[in-house]
């Protein structure tokens, strides 16, 4: 699974990549993390809301830090599918 | 209620005497301080609830190629429920150019939001009334629109990064967020606020309290009165640092328009704190040429330092 955090580096972005590594971790599956800083990269999802989640090139989660259930829940989504 | 509660604190449990400097102060401190953040958590919650159904991207289509004038009006509505904050202006600014918002509409947006912003709105209401509440919001968004519509009309999109016109979006349709979300984020959300700002409010209402009690009534009339030419714009120039405090800065401001400072240099100086952020400026430069920077301090400060003016004239 293909995981990219989007954000130019503010705290709720280190937050969120905190909580997706922990949902990773609790899923016990592997998946490829990716913090994503630059502003043209990020943009390119059409987000303008940081922090975001992207699961496999899916923009999921924008201008939030969700809990960790919630990104369980969506990784999950994504694994049933 | 709240007013015996915090007479019942200072005057029983702390056994001061009313009508002392000291009793006056404490009582002052305790009965503001549970309003603000009563009136922060339960006004925070709501407008959050109501932000998230506005996220920058729905903003952003409703105004991508909106014409100059309505346009303006709209952005500086929609920076009010709009969720902003300072360090999601790069995207945002980007997201608006290559949609088609004009340069502006978008600035009318990025003006009003931190202006006319929640805590700044609460503590505004909470502690001088609904009325002065009323005209700021009033004013802010004047200033936003009129402020955009001057910058359009100067056609300065040539002092915008040249990087930020070749930025391409996808367009992203997000899922609808279920109540339970909206309710978790508007939680999440005044949670952070609070720990962002409560030291501020603690602070700047015990300072308050202080000069409420010790300072005499008219300590100010001198120097902030409306009949000192030059506190308008001083008022701007030392709010101008002051940045993010709003919520430690109003209290303060509100006992010192109580010993005589003018309701227009009060209003000028809150409008410098909120709008005319450092920080700001400094995180705009990365899509922004320094003239153009420079040119939007140029014309807030104008408007602002004119709406104190205003006002000193017509309620001094």
């Amino acid at each position: 699974m293909n995981l990219k955090i989007l954000g130019t580096g503010c705290s709720n972005c280190a937050k969120m990549e905190k909580a997706t590594r922990e949902a990773v971790a609790k899923l016990g599956i592997v998946a490829d993390i990716e913090k994503v800083e630059d502003m043209a990269r990020i943009m390119s999802y059409g987000v303008m809301s940081t922090p975001a989640l992207v699961v496999n090139e899916e923009v999921k989660i924008t201008g939030r830090v969700p809990n960790v259930a919630k990104i369980i829940e969506i990784l999950q989504t994504e694994l049933n599918k | 209620m709240l007013q015996s509660f915090a007479d019942f604190m200072a005057y029983r449990v702390f056994g001061l005497t009313p009508l002392s400097p000291l009793g006056g102060a404490v009582d002052f401190f305790i009965y503001d301080t549970i309003k603000i953040f009563i009136m922060l958590a339960l006004i925070i919650f709501l407008v959050s609830l109501i932000r998230s159904f506005f996220p920058a991207e729905r903003t952003k289509k409703l105004l991508s190629h909106k014409r100059e004038f309505l346009g303006n009006i709209l952005a500086a509505l929609l920076g009010i429920v709009t969720p902003f904050c300072s360090c999601s202006a790069v995207p945002v600014f980007i997201g608006f150019v290559e949609s088609g918002v004009p340069l502006g509409v978008t600035f009318s947006f990025l003006i009003s939001s931190p202006m006319v912003n929640e805590v700044a709105l609460i503590m505004l209401w909470g502690l001088f009334g609904w009325k002065i509440a009323a005209i700021y919001i009033g004013t802010g968004l004047i200033v936003a629109i009129v402020g955009g519509i001057i910058i359009g009309k100067l056609k300065l999109e040539y002092l915008v990064e040249e990087y930020v016109y070749n930025i391409k979006m996808t367009e992203t349709e997000l899922a609808a967020l279920t109540w339970k979300e909206r309710i978790n984020y508007a939680g999440g959300y005044v949670l952070d606020i609070l720990k962002k700002v409560w030291l501020y409010v603690v602070i700047g209402i015990a300072i308050g309290g202080f000069i409420h009690g010790y300072a005499p009534a008219d300590f100010l009339v001198k120097y902030a009165g409306p009949n000192n030419f030059f506190a308008v714009p001083l008022a701007v120039l030392i709010g101008v640092p002051l940045y993010s405090n709003a919520a430690g800065i109003i209290p303060i401001v509100h006992v010192l328009m109580e010993k005589g400072m003018a309701m227009g240099t009060v209003l000028a100086f809150m409008m410098a704190v909120t709008a005319l952020s450092l920080p700001e400026m400094i995180i705009l430069r990365k899509v922004l040429k320094p003239k153009l920077i420079g040119i939007f301090i140029g014309i807030m400060s104008v408007a602002i330092i004119f709406v104190g003016y205003l006002f000193n004239a017509i309620m001094g």
